[in-house]
């Protein structure tokens, strides 16, 4: 297993490197640090400006080339640079890589699970109520922008809260500021942030993950060894379940690693709407600002995650399917 | 003898309009073997699957199925449920997809106790339990197997496995259908063994369920043979073949080519109906040579076939409105029948020669030394087991390149020396017909599209063409009028006669046909044989290799025939000589595993079912019954040295003679051992 | 769901519909998305403005559709630059092979892991003023991965099929054999997944849009519309519900139509229908 495993890593590996390094030059020449300074005003002089730059490592009178090699060496050994303002971006990202990462989690959890569950129920009600009333809800929903499903979430929430009177459902933030309180009560502030930032997040791929369920599901209803399980004398349900459900999902471990795709850039969406600190939020001040090297963090991170989820639905397959073991 | 299962008039439609089974009867009693046989389409799969209550919700049933007395039709799933591993079990098809990917065979094998049994056994010991069964079976390696995933198994092995999951809850009913097909002969006759052993060892009845009428005629007591969705002749086996009555069943066996000799084979017009498609009358009415106008509106009732007033189910029953029309006469009589063609002079020209090839599939060595030779005007035929290399031998003879070792020569031309442009335009003197011709022809392409595209390929005048694909079709007996069609909608056996005229179009001098009839029913095989036969011995057609794992169908079309083994030929000559005085241990064994028509059942399991490679030495050892049964020191010739290859000859070390007599032993021969 | 017929009929026709207000609206309405009516701030929708105006006085209709146009004119170009490019990058690395196809599959999988929003919100700023083209090819050039891994799945197994085999055995030229046994085959399968991408393209346009780094005032694409018109989604509903309502029609039609076309053309797929 091990054979297998090393050469899909080295090559994740060389994927990031080489991203890295796209990302930082089509960030450095897209972006353009200098107006951030020149904007103030007074509009300070070039030689102040120049100082600036150098002192944030975005001199742009040396070749993007050689600022990539220089960002590389530092960040080989643990450190991003500077952001634009001069602060760490090693301690930017420390600050909001967590907010991040619980948001990716949970929508990549329920997503995928619940995804998965609503794709099997539809494809064992198939041509009945549920299974329509899935198929037109995950048509809904996936025709739907995410920007304009946290839009509509938003609203919705706020018209939620009118009615009853009193915020329930909140949607700034990840937690109120200043909360004090038991742990439970800590709980449920944090969880009434994150409804709706969650399901931004988490609709989209719940839908489709339902689709390709289905359709796997459905394929797996008319297979071979499905029918041999009832010619042992399994009942329906029993043999969907022990012979069924593992079968189904081994071509879902592809849908993974793309769906994972769309819902990171659903993800800063979310981040951005609902004010939450994350690396989405944090990706579009910097591109604002011009602040490359934040910028090159976020990119980094959605690499790295984007690799890690590619190199996480592989291990799956190997778990789910001894096929392609050797 | 008392009736563990009975199917009364039933009837089985997908759909409306669509009847898969119309009024089958069926008596199943303890204890015996009922071969249910059939071209594709004919509703055997249909009719056993109801027989344990496994068509899909979308099937609608009508009729009686009773199990030991239970009526199964309208039983409720969790009562079906109960009964099904226990009382009725079922081998299916195809063996690798039947299995759950994800488990192992052990596991799978000893779930049916866990189902069944109380109390229910645990994990451990009805994995326990399953090694036991599988050794029951003579499984080799029975742990190793039974740890072992579905697709980690050789195909016989996975079908024996089948078979202890059937064996394993001590059914009183085993369905297997088609248990052998995909399966080499060899394996085939183990498979068929090792269902006589689960019979053997649980008292179950057998319904058989086979396109092969050999594999029936060997196995079955009884037999009934299914046309579109009914039984249409049953009876006691030997009777049924000795003397079948419903022409349908006399032009279906005397189609059936046999192993001993190349003869006449009977070609039934028409094709079958397609499954569903809406029956009046008798429904092979539109087929039948002695048909008469009531045929075609009156439907015939299975009734005894000669007028005895014989009880229902013991005797032999026709459903024809005539049996008195065909009980003085035979196939031959009623059918047009192909002869084989005389034999003809080989030429001296070689057309192709394959020397010393060595040769890899998907970075396994496939082939390791390939020796043959096809001549001007004759057929030599490749045969082998799967997996012995006759495929790669040809993909890489039609490859036109440069072989990883060794030589092929084709029309003369070494092929590692061809140019791109040369290479080009000997694909217009070398064609390729292939196995399924359901996908070798492009479906969105039109017949005369299709059949013109060699000619394009060679650049060949455009106005010509269309004279050309007229020519063709008729050539291959297809209707003009077919140019226009498109592949979807034509039925197999046309699908392989355009495929032939394909290769025929732009007059190729050596032809390679690769399985040509494998994927055909019977009926439609003779047909395709008897175009074969005249289109290979007509003045001026091409050299033909032939690869088929198919015997019986290579005696009726080659002239010579080469055996592989282990990717390495291993016997050539004539083939006359060859499959009537096999030398080689391996052809031996290969003749011998090929269930046919009026033979006693195949012999129980000749050897072992996996070869380990043998490094060095023969690689037939392992299962040659001639090296068991030498001493000692004569085994060390086969274990150390690599027979010489096979140039129209025998590689091995003590191959029979006429007589059994070795020709050239190694140690200056000391009579040769006992065999078999 | 609807059954493809109906489903489709409804889509083509709602598109139809756009269409003709994103190409007509203009036209027929007697404001310029531009003009303002100093008198008519923030009017409901009447008479005098179909759809209402904003809080500025410009007609929501005529900005709708201006909009609308943007969109429409950005998805169409899109989905035909990356589907054409995803069949030629797709069909090469399958069909040919070998170093061919690691080249190609190492860059699909860069383009992959690269992430392509951000980039998009990088580059979009630069590119627009190099005009509306540079701007809708930088969303062709981040939207094309996933379809050529899907044409190069089909195109490898096309390959295998034994009419392929048995074209090249009878001498037929590779680029022949690709475009008479390889593109047709594909062919519904493109058609369905430009219709797709159509919808893709439009939304991510106006995400990118409606965070305020793509089409830039006085401009005006569905997306800055939502942007500008969130805030008051309550208080002026009509400003929001009119973008956002065409934006949803028009995705929801493309991907009915899709769908339909899964359906019918593309039958092995159609257990997993999956819009953009």
């Amino acid at each position: 297993m091990a054979g297998r495993a090393l050469p899909r890593i080295t090559r994740s590996i060389a994927l990031l490197l080489v991203s890295v390094l796209v990302s930082y030059v089509v960030a450095s020449a897209a972006l353009c640090p200098r107006a951030h300074f020149e904007d103030r005003t007074p509009r300070p002089p070039a030689a102040a400006v120049d100082h600036e730059l150098a002192a944030v490592g975005l001199d742009d009178s040396t070749p993007v080339l050689a600022r990539f090699g220089h960002w590389a060496w530092r960040a080989l050994h643990g450190d991003l640079g500077r952001t634009i303002d001069g602060g760490s971006v090693n301690a930017q990202l420390g600050e909001r890589i967590g907010v991040s990462v619980r948001l990716l989690l949970v929508g990549t959890l329920a997503g995928a699970g619940l995804g998965v569950l609503a794709g099997v129920w539809a494809a064992v009600r198939r041509g009945r109520l549920p299974d329509h009333a899935m198929t037109v809800l995950s048509f809904l929903v996936l025709s739907v922008p995410t920007f304009v499903l946290a839009l509509l979430l938003k609203d919705g929430a706020l018209s939620f809260n009118h009615c009853l009177g009193h915020t329930v459902i909140r949607y700034t933030g990840e937690s109120t500021p200043d909360h004090k309180g038991t742990w439970t009560s800590q709980l449920a502030d944090r969880s009434s942030h994150l409804v709706l930032p969650a399901a931004t997040v988490a609709l989209g791929s719940i839908a489709s993950y339902s689709r390709y369920q289905r359709a796997a599901t459905l394929d797996l209803l008319a297979a071979d060894h499905l029918r041999t399980a009832l010619a042992k004398g399994l009942t329906p349900g029993r043999a969907l379940l022990r012979h069924g459900l593992r079968v189904s999902l081994i071509p879902m471990t592809t849908f993974f690693s793309f769906g994972f795709l769309t819902l990171f850039t659903g993800s800063v969406f979310a981040e951005q709407i609902f004010g939450w600190p994350g690396m989405g939020s944090w990706f579009l001040e910097a591109a604002q600002e011009g602040d490359v090297n934040s910028v090159v963090a976020v990119c980094l991170f959605s690499a790295v995650t984007v690799l890690l989820a590619g190199l996480l639905a592989d291990a799956l397959l190997l778990v789910l399917d001894p096929r392609v073991r050797r | 003898m008392s009736t563990v299962l009975e199917l009364r008039d039933l009837h089985v439609g997908f759909g409306p309009e669509h009847a898969a089974v119309r009024g089958v009867d069926l008596v199943l009693r303890r204890g015996e073997v009922l071969g249910l046989v059939g071209e594709s389409g004919a509703g055997k799969t249909v009719t056993a699957l109801a027989a344990l209550g496994l068509l899909p919700s979308r099937a609608t049933v009508r009729g009686s199925v009773r199990l030991l007395g239970t009526e199964l039709v309208g039983l409720p799933v969790r009562d079906l449920a109960r009964l099904r591993g226990r009382r009725i079990a079922m081998v299916f098809q195809d063996p690798l997809a039947a299995f759950t990917p994800v488990h192992r065979v052990g596991d799978q094998i000893g779930e049916v106790l866990r189902i069944h049994e109380r109390p229910r056994p645990g994990r451990r010991s009805a994995r326990q339990r399953a090694v036991e069964l599988l050794t029951e079976l003579r499984v080799p390696e029975p742990q190793r197997v039974a740890r072992a995933y579905p697709h980690e198994l050789s195909g016989g092995l996975r079908q024996r496995a089948m078979i202890a999951m059937a064996v394993a809850g001590r059914p009183d009913v085993i369905v297997a259908d088609e248990p052998t097909s995909a399966l080499d002969v060899t394996a085939q006759a183990e498979i068929l063994a090792a269902l006589e052993d689960a019979r053997a060892a649980t008292g179950a009845a057998l319904l058989l369920v086979s396109h092969d009428l050999g594999v029936v005629a060997g196995a079955a007591d009884r037999v009934a043979v299914m046309y579109a969705g009914r039984v249409v002749e049953t009876g006691p086996a030997h009777r049924l073949f000795g003397n079948p009555r419903m022409p349908y069943t006399m032009g279906l066996l005397a189609a059936a080519p046999r192993l001993d000799a190349a003869h006449a084979l009977s070609q039934m017009p028409g094709a079958p109906p397609a499954p569903g498609e809406p029956v009046e009358g008798c429904a092979f009415a539109p087929r039948c040579p002695v048909a008469r106008p009531e045929c075609e509106s009156d439907d015939p009732v299975l009734t005894p076939a000669d007028g005895a007033p014989a009880r229902a189910d013991d005797g032999h029953l026709v459903a024809c409105l005539h049996p008195g029309v065909t009980a003085a006469r035979t196939a031959a009589d009623l059918y047009p029948t192909s002869a084989p063609p005389a034999p003809r002079p080989p030429g001296d020209v070689t057309a192709l020669r394959v020397t010393a090839l060595r040769a890899s599939y998907r970075g396994r060595r496939a082939v390791h030394h390939a020796d043959l030779q096809v001549r001007r005007s004759e057929t030599v035929a490749l045969v082998g087991e799967s997996g012995a290399g006759k495929s790669t031998t040809l993909e890489r003879i039609i490859a036109l390149g440069a072989p990883e070792s060794g030589r092929i020569e084709v029309l003369g031309r070494d092929t590692a020396r061809l140019g791109r442009s040369e290479v080009r335009r000997m694909r217009g003197r070398v064609q390729i017909v292939l196995q399924d011709p359901s996908a070798t022809l492009d479906p969105r392409m039109t017949i005369a599209r299709i059949i013109a595209e060699p000619l394009e390929a060679q650049r060949a005048p455009r106005d010509r063409t269309a004279a050309r694909v007229r020519e063709l079709l008729a050539e291959v007996e297809l209707d003009p009028g077919t140019a226009g069609r498109r592949p979807p909608q034509l039925s197999g056996g046309q699908r392989q006669r355009v495929a032939l005229a394909r290769a025929l179009a732009v007059r190729p001098e050596l032809l390679l046909l690769d399985e040509p009839v494998s994927a055909l029913d019977v009926s439609v095989q003779a047909g395709i044989i008897a175009l074969l036969r005249r289109l290979t011995s007509a003045p001026g057609s091409p050299a033909c290799l032939l690869v088929s794992h198919d015997l019986a169908v290579v005696r009726q079309l080659a002239d010579r025939v080469v055996v592989m083994h282990g990717g390495r030929t291993v016997e050539s000559g004539p083939v006359d000589a060859v499959f009537d005085r096999p030398r080689h241990p391996y052809t031996r064994l290969l003749l011998s595993a090929v269930p046919t028509l009026g033979r006693p059942r195949p012999a129980g399991p000749p050897a072992a079912f996996e070869e380990a490679a043998a490094a060095t030495g023969c690689g037939f050892r392992a299962r040659c019954p001639v090296y068991r049964g030498l001493p000692a020191e004569q085994r060390l010739s086969c274990e150390r040295d690599l027979p010489a290859p096979a140039v129209d000859g025998v590689a091995c070390h003590f191959p029979h003679a006429d007589g059994g007599m070795p020709l050239r032993g190694r140690p200056a021969s000391k009579g040769h051992p006992p065999v078999q | 769901m609807l059954p493809p017929l109906p489903g489709a009929l409804v889509g083509l026709a709602l598109i139809t519909l756009l269409g003709l207000y994103a190409v007509l609206g203009p036209y027929v309405s007697p404001w310029s998305p531009t003009d303002i009516d100093y008198r008519a701030l923030s009017v409901p929708p009447g008479a005098g403005h179909w759809f209402g105006t904003n809080r500025i006085g410009q007609d929501v209709f005529a900005q709708t559709a201006r909009g609308l146009r943007k969109s429409l004119l950005i998805g169409l170009f899109v989905a035909l630059a990356s589907t054409a490019f995803a069949a030629l990058v797709g069909t090469c690395a399958g069909y040919f092979g070998g170093w061919t196809d690691r080249v190609l599959t190492f860059v699909v999988d860069l383009f992959l892991v690269v992430p392509g929003f951000l980039v998009l919100v990088m580059v979009a700023p630069a590119l627009r003023a190099a005009g509306w083209v540079a701007y809708a090819g930088a969303f062709a050039a981040l939207g094309w991965m996933l379809t050529a891994r899907a044409v190069r799945a089909t195109a490898l197994s096309l390959r295998e099929r034994p009419y392929v085999t048995a074209a090249r055995h009878m001498g037929v030229r590779p680029l022949r054999i690709v475009r008479r046994h390889i593109l047709p085959h594909m062919a519904s399968f493109l058609i369905t997944h430009a219709t797709i991408a159509t919808a893709g393209a439009v939304i991510s346009e106006a995400g990118l849009s409606y965070f305020g780094f793509g089409v830039q005032p006085p401009d005006v694409s569905l997306g800055t519309l939502i942007a500008d018109s969130t805030e008051v989604a309550l208080t002026y509903p009509w400003m929001f519900f009119f973008p956002t309502g065409m934006l949803l029609c028009f995705v929801l039609a493309v991907n009915l139509v899709g769908q339909a076309l899964r359906r019918v053309l593309d039958p092995s797929a159609a257990g997993a229908e999956v819009p953009a």
